[in-house]
């Protein structure tokens, strides 16, 4: 007979448990970057500009990098095998790319700020047109102009391509069949036109055709028709996703496909609507080359939509920005500087209407 | 008797019909269907009718000029001479230069994202590249011509001093003389090519972004299991899963880089003048020479600027629809699941 023996348990003196800590870093891994930075930045700062004919601040930053790059290949080359070198260079060159990236946009968003803030310091700039001339000091004269056609334009841009987007995505998703397919491959090949083109069929067509100054709804038509595909196709991207387990339950409840849609679909994607939505508002707003040939400049605030040039904030800024006079650069920069804020509120509204949605 | 029944089995197998389904709508439905449809007919009405306005529009220049516009470099509308020959290879040298710089950058942001950052600043780096897409292209083109030109004619005249043997380098100055010609290396192709790399990469980060974080977990796990370092993993797994969506995400910011205006019109110089300098002063491209000249054209020259824009249009489209063709191709990830 055998008898099963458990085996013997010996308890084991209890010890906290600890968690290992799976990607510890050695001494080496921590210091190998900085011995190489630091040495990069010695050689180079020794060479550049005294032994080699280079100069200039990038290009100091370009060399620095390069040489920082070799040098921690060769060091890390000491200890390591092919593998952990290839990974710690890529590494490198993946992390560089993500900074340099968010570095380049910082600057570009910091660098707006700082040069537009002796516009920007004065309040007149968003209260005044600048009806008083453009020679006078910054105290006087602002982009009032430029905000309200912005706004005007926009929300009539707003107010064409919304519905028909989204009910244009609706009838791509939900009702389907040949026609949908169609006006898929169209709408999609749309978004492909240069939004410069957009101003140029809007001019040809509604200003030169009816003999029609420029005017502000032009600019807004010309928007709509850069903005349109953009939108449809987003909105259809974000319904497409919606899952059919929720339309099918949702039928077979007895529901009819309008309440299905209305009901189960359109609030199943709101927050991601809503995020598509905005961005794409936000690209109307910011976008010139449309406008530029359609809506015409002037230094007037006109409210109008139908009569006389109305300017926008971008147009404003390119075309102040395209004279040699620095008072004009500077309001330049300024006005680019209310277009940034007014696309950042716009983004912000879109993160908060995304993560509204996302925590209940 | 077997038999027979077996006969009979078959007789209804055979006799069998899918019953067919009737769908009745109610009225609230058809309203609807109605509706939506009228919407899709609407918004094919509209950009259809673009598309075909333009293409109307702009067949008087092709008629008058012939195949003479692709090979002319000229546009010179008081002497009757327009060509495209300058502006389309304007237009490819930016738009290629800027994909050379952005590629690299919009990959490794994007492989940073996916594999390298720690989850709790994936979202808000995810954000930023979003943001960067919604930055108004005059905001770049300002910091492009006030910020980065000055700096970038230092870079420019290194460029020429060291590499100026391949032609794509060369300029036409002496790069050692005591004082440089500055104003030879401003308002280049280049410097205007990288503010477009900077406006169209995070349009190729995002699609590269979404399609690296689709790599498979237990791919990438089974990767780390064999002792894979991270940029192991990462060029086993990630790369070769999300090659579709490089391509793809590339071809997209091309598309966009190629219909680029503001930022280039307030960098370049016009030239026409079909050359591959990128360093020196002076090119053109399409969307900029609609800009800065509609205003004086009328009748055969606005025809041209139409033309050079269809032009434009289809070969943006033509890239846009490999992009999306390669892109839906690319492995879904179904076939790799363990």
């Amino acid at each position: 007979m055998t008898a099963t023996l458990t085996p013997q348990r010996t308890e084991a003196p209890e010890a906290p448990e600890v968690r290992r800590d799976l990607r510890g870093r050695t001494v080496d891994d921590r210091v190998a970057p900085l011995g190489a930075a630091l040495g990069a930045l010695g050689l180079v700062s020794l060479v550049y500009d005294r032994l080699l004919p280079l100069s200039g601040t990038l290009g100091f930053l370009i060399c620095w990098y390069l040489t920082f790059v070799v040098m921690y290949a060769l060091v890390s080359w000491y200890r390591h095998p092919a593998p952990a070198v290839a990974d710690r260079v890529a590494g490198v060159l993946i992390r560089t790319s993500a900074l340099v990236v968010g570095g380049a946009l910082a600057t570009v968003i910091v660098y707006v700020f700082i040069r537009g803030f002796p516009a920007l310091r004065h309040l007149n700039i968003v209260t005044d047109d600048l009806t008083a001339g453009p020679q006078d000091p910054l105290t006087t004269g602002g982009v009032l102009h430029g905000i309200v056609g912005t706004a005007i334009q926009i929300g009539i841009a707003i107010s064409i391509t919304l519905p028909l987007g989204v009910g244009c995505a609706v009838f791509m998703t939900e009702v389907g069949g040949k026609l949908a397919r169609i006006v898929r491959t169209v709408v999609e090949a749309m978004t492909a036109l240069p939004s410069i083109v957009c101003g140029l069929f809007v001019y040809i067509a509604f200003l030169l055709a009816f003999d029609v100054q420029r005017n502000g709804f032009a600019a807004s038509l010309a928007i709509s028709v850069m903005m349109l595909p953009i939108i449809a196709r987003s909105a259809e991207v974000v319904l497409r996703v919606v899952p059919n387990g929720l339309r099918e339950a949702s039928l077979a409840l007895g529901a009819s496909q309008w309440q299905t849609v209305r009901k189960v679909v359109l609030p199943t994607a709101r927050p991601a609507l809503a995020t598509a939505m905005v961005l794409g508002v936000a690209r109307g707003i910011g976008e010139t080359s449309p406008v530029l040939i359609t809506a015409g400049y002037t230094t007037f605030l006109n409210a109008n939509p139908f009569e006389g040039p109305m300017v926008s904030l971008p147009l404003f800024a390119y075309t102040l920005a395209r004279s040699p006079e620095p008072l004009f650069q500077t309001r330049a920069f300024g006005a680019a500087a209310v277009l940034m804020v007014l696309v950042l509120l716009v983004f912000l509204i879109a993160r908060m209407a995304a993560a509204q949605r996302r925590d209940r | 008797m077997e038999n027979r029944v077996g006969k009979a089995f078959v007789t209804t197998v055979d006799n069998d019909r899918p019953r067919r389904l009737r769908v009745g709508r109610t009225l609230g439905d058809r309203v609807f269907r109605g509706t939506a449809r009228g919407f899709g007919v609407t918004v094919l009405a509209v950009m259809g009718g673009i598309g075909v306005f333009l293409t109307i529009e702009a067949i008087p220049a092709f008629r008058e000029f012939g195949w003479d516009f692709f090979t002319t470099a000229e546009w010179n509308p008081e002497n009757g001479v327009l060509g495209l020959a300058a502006v389309l290879v304007g237009t490819l040298t930016v738009a290629v230069v800027s994909m050379v710089i952005a590629f690299p950058l919009a990959l490794g942001t994007a492989l940073y994202i996916s594999q390298y950052a720690a989850p709790k600043a994936k979202r808000w780096l995810i954000a930023m590249v979003d943001l960067m897409a919604s930055v108004p292209s005059v905001i770049y083109g300002l910091v492009g011509a006030y910020l980065l030109q000055p700096e970038m004619v230092y870079v420019s005249r290194w460029l020429h001093d060291m590499f100026g043997w391949i032609p794509v380098f060369r300029v036409d100055t002496d790069p050692d003389a005591a004082v440089f010609a500055q104003s030879r290396y401003t308002a280049s192709a280049l410097i205007a090519a990288i503010v477009v790399a900077m406006m169209v990469l995070p349009y190729a980060c995002m699609v590269m972004r979404e399609v690296f974080d689709q790599a498979p977990q237990g791919e990438r796990e089974a990767a780390y299991a064999l002792g894979s370092t991270r940029w192991g993993m990462v060029r086993a797994v990630v790369l070769p899963f999300g090659r579709g969506g490089i391509i793809g995400g590339t071809m997209l910011a091309l598309g966009r880089a190629l219909g680029e205006t503001i930022a280039v019109v307030l960098i370049i110089a016009p030239l026409f003048e079909v050359k591959v300098r990128i360093l020196e002063n002076g090119t053109i491209t399409v969307p900029s020479l609609i800009a800065t000249r509609y205003g004086e054209s009328v009748g055969i020259q606005l025809a041209g600027l139409l033309a050079a824009g269809l032009v434009l249009f289809v070969i943006t489209l033509i890239t846009n629809s490999i992009a999306a063709v390669i892109v839906t191709r690319s492995r879904s990830g179904a076939s790799t699941e363990i």
